[in-house]
């Protein structure tokens, strides 16, 4: 028997839509525009619209001195801002051929790795929630809070800490501060077995994230991407253990990655780095050495003339910052930053494309972007 | 390196960073020397300061230089970490330094491209090669007016589409286009187009 043969007159005729997604909406996490050009439900091609949150932080840092800066970075990656104190810190030390105590390395060893969980704990908690988990949001916050009580307790803000200072550290730490570490770290061990109860094996969570968004390792670096979504496709490249900075060099831990490079397997790789950086807080922790907690900083900063490029780990990826400096204003010359979730997000475009619209929402929160990063 | 270089006159503005080269105690990695021989002419001037390597290429250059350095085995430079630039207007023979920092994935090891580039000069995109370098330069085109040839997609990325000049030059002014916008955009307006019209006059 032939099979009826269905001709597509007027009334069947499907056409591409074009549908605008942002920038104000609320699963793109800030003011991301993401133009969809669909065929029924899929995505066809996606054109990415940023710069709704351009404050010129590039422009503005030429026209600060070099302290001044530090706060500044505070604005761009602003749920793990002391990770961003620590790279420009550290790439000022590095024109300026600084040496830096191992006490105050060990300190920011720690703040960085508790803004690493700080940033995961948001992602989880967010990312869980545009697939439609409400409960892992508010475990996750729960905990976030916690480590911001630390972060108030060590510099006395809750967001934009200014925690870092060319050479070292502003105060050293609170008395007893290192042992509330130390019972944060007992907990919340605990804790992320929670949210793998709620998560892991959940059919629903496996259904929406399992085979969405397939990137491999070969194409992954060529586009650019860096931290857990480049891990997650099996790239062992972590700045922590290829260039190691603060005191990660002293410090055991692993690079957990993925094979399949889909969405859960970046979801397992952060949920990995959540253990590890619990690791490596208990070792920098207890291990945390006496000592100055600012090496010797000239009165005046200015470092000499010439260029350097400076990377280290953030919670997103590789977060590098190129600094120019002409050697005789007390600014720097030029002063760039290489934001991870910028480059993250340009792969988005090749990761959406034959996906439903709802998996763009689950994407999104899988690169783990923050728009205050992305446009600077 | 502490002293400030010789070849910059006092009080001037500045006409680059000294980019010195390797001192003596300093072996250069193989890949440049590889380099050399695979693409004659592709490196005028090497350069190491502070654990870095910088390669000075030929804007004519960079596509090949680059399509090098990815797939020769002992560069193996598949990270494009980042595309940009830095602007130095009083230099008279090229104003723009578009600086790429490549990272390998095997060797682990960094290198810097540095293409010296005169104002209205196009310059050849190499997202063939490094895909990352899309945005990247696209935000080079914004921010300095780079003309990036062979780009697939060239637009403002950071500003409206409709924007005038490029915000991270030097003779930008800090404060933006200028209040005249701000506190009254219907004259800000006429005078757009008062200044078109003696353009196109």
């Amino acid at each position: 028997m032939d099979t009826p043969v269905i001709h597509h007159g007027a009334m069947f005729d499907t056409n591409e839509l074009v549908l605008n997604m942002g920038p104000q909406h609320p699963s793109t996490h800030g003011v991301l525009r993401v133009v969809l050009r669909l065929d029924g439900e899929k995505v066809v091609d996606a054109d990415v619209v940023i710069g709704y949150l351009h404050r010129g932080i590039e422009k503005l840092s030429e026209n600060r001195n070099w302290t001044q800066i530090i706060l500044l970075t505070d604005r761009m990656d602003y749920v793990a801002a002391a990770t961003n104190n620590v790279g420009y810190c550290e790439t000022v030390e590095k024109l300026m051929s600084l040496e830096v105590p191992r006490r105050a390395r060990y300190v920011r060893t720690i703040l960085c790795e508790l803004q690493r969980i700080a940033s995961h704990c948001l992602w989880v908690g967010t990312h869980a929630m545009d697939i439609g988990a409400m409960t892992v949001f508010l475990y996750a916050f729960r905990e976030r809070e916690l480590i911001l009580d630390l972060f108030e307790e060590m510099c006395g803000a809750r967001l934009t800490y200014n925690s870092m200072r060319i050479g070292g550290l502003p105060l050293d730490i609170p008395p007893g501060w290192d042992k509330k570490v130390l019972e944060f770290c007992t907990i919340m061990a605990t804790k992320i077995d929670e949210y793998e109860e709620l998560l892991t094996h959940n059919r629903i969570w496996l259904e929406r994230t399992k085979g969405i968004g397939v990137i491999d390792g070969p194409a992954a670096v060529a586009l650019g991407l860096s931290g857990p979504p480049l891990r997650g496709s099996g790239v062992p490249r972590d700045v922590r253990k290829d260039e190691p900075y603060a005191a990660y060099d002293e410090m055991e831990f692993d690079v957990p990655i993925g094979t399949a490079g889909d969405t859960y397997d970046r979801y397992l790789v952060r949920l990995e780095e959540f253990r590890q950086s619990l690791r490596v807080i208990r070792q920098a922790t207890e291990g945390i050495p006496e000592g100055p907690i600012v090496g010797k900083v000239p009165r005046l900063i200015k470092p000499p003339a010439g260029e350097t490029y400076h990377a280290i780990e953030s919670p997103k990826g590789e977060l590098g910052y190129f600094i120019v400096s002409d050697g005789k204003s007390t600014n720097p010359y030029r002063f760039r930053v290489r934001p991870p979730s910028f480059c993250n997000l340009q792969g988005l475009r090749t990761l959406i494309k034959g996906h439903l619209v709802a998996d763009v929402v689950a994407l999104i929160g899988s690169l783990d972007v923050v728009l205050g990063e992305v446009d600077r | 390196m502490a002293d400030a270089p010789a070849h910059v006159p006092k009080a001037a503005a500045p006409t680059g960073p000294p980019d010195p080269p390797p001192p003596a105690d300093v072996t250069a990695p193989a890949f440049i020397a590889t380099l050399h021989a695979a693409v004659p002419g592709g490196v005028t001037h090497v350069s190491y300061w502070l654990g870095d390597w910088t390669l000075v290429v030929p804007a004519a250059l960079i596509l090949q230089v680059a399509q090098h350095l990815r797939d020769a085995a002992d560069a193996a430079f598949d990270f494009c970490s980042d595309v940009t630039a830095t602007d130095w207007p009083p230099r008279a023979e090229g104003r723009f330094d578009v600086v790429y920092c490549l990272y390998s994935t095997r060797h682990r090891h960094r290198v810097r491209l540095k293409v010296i580039l005169g104002e209205q000069q196009p310059l050849a995109s190499v997202t063939g090669v490094w895909p990352a370098a899309g945005w990247l330069e696209r935000e080079v085109y914004d921010m300095f007016g780079v003309g990036f040839t062979g780009h697939p997609d060239r637009r403002r990325i950071l500003m409206p589409e409709d924007w005038q000049g490029h915000p991270q030059r030097k003779d930008y002014p800090l404060e933006g286009p200028g209040e005249l916008l701000l506190e009254n955009p219907i004259e800000w307006l006429k005078l757009r187009q008062s200044r078109e019209q003696a353009d196109i006059e």
